[in-house]
């Protein structure tokens, strides 16, 4: 039985590994034959940014073939957008932005990785900045990040449901839980209980496995080259750092409002100059929080591959073996950075939850 | 002569990313001293350095952001 859950797992390993392999050759190709109007250097800087966007597709590669055709392998993911009534249709419609979608009579393009109402034509306009007036419908799409959302949370709710079940039956954990166990009484001991007090940790134990776990799978997704950057929008970040802040705010007993309004053991002038202060501190805890994530993920990614793609640039014996050294020295601190991310999160989110229970007022 | 607001605000987000460099330097620094002086406290050291580390990288961050 053993024997065979292993094959399983190699098996798995091994068509994992082909089909990297697979998506790296084509967005080489991709990369080393640059259609005539644009330059290389541009090409390589589009092909970054459009990474760094979300996408209404799933899209793992695309090459230009010998006739100068460009071909695009992925999935196409649903669009949902409201625009006086639920529209649903399959992102297959734009054929990569390049065509309009008409639906129930309606005309929608995407222009800058947003969707636009348009004409039949697909006509955009402009106002003197140059930013499109078009309407732009409710968005609710299952884009690529929401997709890989949905899945890492699919697959944390089925293996740490497997994993608690597992405790049930005995006390020592098997399999991956033998992985996960250390981590989760590392999160508990070390930043849980220190941070937030024997007294209230429980309650936010299970934000704060979460968020870790959500964040470290979620970076490390991010470097296979699935081209998975959940972590690179602020919208996701953005949400993350709410529900810190709102945890917080909602938590908080009289004490934390009392060191906000009235800071205890200052003169009473200080204490109305304070206020103030306190109140922006409480916004810009979890701002930090939010860009600290987003701009050490999207800053991992966009070096990463400018190293890549110095090796189209440089063409040449040196060059080559440099930036690949230099990117594989790189992928492993990502690796790094991508746990050690998750840790500042949780570990910053502890802290802000401690201070919102504290309860001795002795300073 | 006219310097171009552009120029500006990336010359201080420079600056910014120095004293951040700077500080972080110093902490992870003062955390090997006193890794090295009590080796036994080294677990919640490098919890108190990586704090504050992260504070710090936070605000080049914002400063990034700003230029």
């Amino acid at each position: 039985m053993r024997r065979k859950f292993s094959m399983k797992k190699i098996t798995f390993l091994l068509f994992l590994v082909s089909f990297v392999s697979v998506a790296q050759h084509n967005e080489k190709t991709d990369l080393v034959k640059p259609t005539e109007e644009k330059s290389l250097k541009v090409t390589i800087k589009e092909y970054i940014n459009h990474h760094l966007l979300d996408s209404y597709d799933f899209g793992l590669f695309s090459y230009t073939d010998d006739n100068k055709e460009v071909h695009h392998i992925g999935a196409p993911l649903p669009v949902i957008l409201w625009d006086g009534g639920l529209k649903v249709f399959s992102s297959s419609r734009f054929h990569h932005g390049e065509t309009v979608a008409e639906v129930d009579g309606n005309f929608y393009k995407v222009y800058h990785n947003k969707i636009y109402k348009t004409d039949a034509a697909g006509t955009i306009t402009y106002d003197a900045e140059h930013h499109a007036t078009n309407v732009k419908p409710l968005d609710f799409s299952i884009t690529k990040n929401v997709v890989f959302i949905f899945l890492v949370g699919l697959l944390m709710f089925l293996v740490f449901s497997r994993m608690a079940k597992n405790y049930k039956k005995n006390a020592l954990p098997k399999g991956l839980g033998r992985l996960l166990e250390p981590i989760i009484l590392y999160i508990r001991d070390d930043i849980a209980i220190p941070n937030i007090g024997q007294k209230h940790y429980k309650k936010y134990m299970s934000y704060l496995l979460t968020v870790f776990f959500f964040v470290w799978t979620v970076n490390l997704l991010g470097l296979t080259p699935l081209g998975v950057n959940v972590t690179n929008n602020i919208a996701v970040t953005f949400v993350l750092a709410l529900v810190t802040f709102v945890l917080t705010t909602v938590t908080a007993n009289k004490n934390y409002w009392g060191h906000i309004f009235w800071m205890p053991g200052v003169p009473k002038l200080m204490r109305i100059v304070l206020a103030p202060i306190e109140l922006l501190g409480m916004v810009i805890k979890p701002f930090s929080l939010m860009i600290r994530l987003y701009a050490n993920i999207t800053a991992g990614h966009i070096v990463l591959m400018s190293i890549i793609g110095l090796m189209f640039i440089f063409k040449s014996w040196i060059g080559s073996p440099l930036s690949f050294g230099l990117a594989f020295v790189l992928s492993l601190l990502e690796l790094l950075v991508a746990a050690l991310q998750a840790y500042i999160f949780t570990m910053l989110s502890a802290l802000y939850f401690g201070s919102a229970v504290e309860e001795h007022d002795d300073h | 002569m006219e310097i171009p607001a552009e120029l500006l605000s990336k010359v201080g987000a420079g600056l910014i990313v120095i004293g951040a460099g700077l500080g972080i330097g110093k902490i992870g620094g003062s955390a090997m001293d006193a890794i090295a002086r009590q080796p036994e406290a080294s677990g919640k050291i490098q919890t108190a350095m990586l704090i504050a580390a992260a504070l710090i990288e936070g605000i080049g961050f914002a400063a990034l952001f700003a230029a």
